[in-house]
């Protein structure tokens, strides 16, 4: 993904395992406006298929996922 | 007569009234699903066990499960109860007495010698921390905060002399099987842990 994506908050979730990295990511959702974009970082494996279980069951939007050398950067867009 | 009349109604009125009856039912669902309260996925989990490892699972479900966006309540019975009791969440303790798949297997007369389980306990909590992974006070703490329900079970606390001052704060008040039941019969998950 370009490195141009703004993100209006980044939150750092690295070396948090399960369940942390979503919950921080709900409570930093709940800080944002309707449209603004979170960036989270995590290193934790499990986080890329639990991103995309939290996005589908929330409906807030993945942007995108990248991974470089085992940290996971995600954009998430707040829908509602 | 009914034939008389339905060929004598206007064409153009006909399609009038059809067109009318239709906005009005439009109007009338949407009203409808309105007034519904919008309808959250629920889980329901049944907490039997007061060991450490036995801690983590529904702590970890329903906290995330909040995190979803939807509805969670954990219902402490029998030993599982003993995870809200106060200072109990720091002390629980891992037994690998019978138990063949833990880090370093061991033959269950060593397993048995006392100590055991409180050097296997500290080995756990050290490997938990070192790979910061959340702890269960921590957890329990995130349960309070976010919403999920905590039960106690009031037969248990009745069978084992424990009072609600013996309980930590933060929980719903002591409940029975039916309550249990009547949350999990709405619940879209339900589990005993």
């Amino acid at each position: 993904m370009s490195n141009d994506m703004k993100a209006d908050k980044v939150l750092d979730c690295k070396g948090m395992k399960c369940p942390m990295p979503i919950i921080k990511t709900k409570m930093a959702m709940a800080t944002l406006q309707v449209g603004q974009v979170l960036e989270m970082i995590a290193t934790d494996k499990g986080s890329k298929p639990d991103m995309a279980a939290f996005t589908q069951q929330t409906g807030h939007l993945l942007i995108s996922m990248k991974e470089i050398d085992g940290i996971y950067t995600y954009y998430i867009r707040k829908t509602k | 007569m009914e034939r008389d009349l339905k060929e004598s109604v206007d064409p153009a009125l006909e399609e009038r009234l059809r067109l009318l009856i239709d906005e009005r039912i439009d109007a009338k669902l949407a009203s409808i699903r309105e007034k519904q309260p919008s309808h959250k996925k629920r889980l329901a989990v049944v907490v039997s066990k007061g060991t450490l490892e036995a801690a983590y699972p529904p702590l970890i479900l329903a906290t995330t499960a909040i995190a979803l966006d939807m509805e969670a309540a954990l219902f402490f019975t029998f030993f599982g109860l003993h995870v809200l009791k106060k200072g109990s969440a720091a002390s629980l303790r891992f037994v690998p007495l019978g138990n063949p798949a833990t880090p370093m297997p061991m033959p269950n007369i060593i397993s048995a010698l006392p100590g055991m389980t409180a050097l296997a306990t500290m080995m756990m909590k050290q490997t938990i921390a070192s790979k910061q992974i959340v702890s269960i006070p921590e957890l329990l703490d995130l349960a309070r905060e976010s919403g999920v329900k905590l039960w106690p079970c009031q037969m248990t606390m009745d069978m084992m002399g424990i009072e609600r001052k013996d309980l930590i704060e933060g929980l719903e008040e002591p409940v029975g099987a039916a309550t249990f039941l009547s949350y999990a019969a709405d619940a879209d998950i339900t589990l005993f842990i």
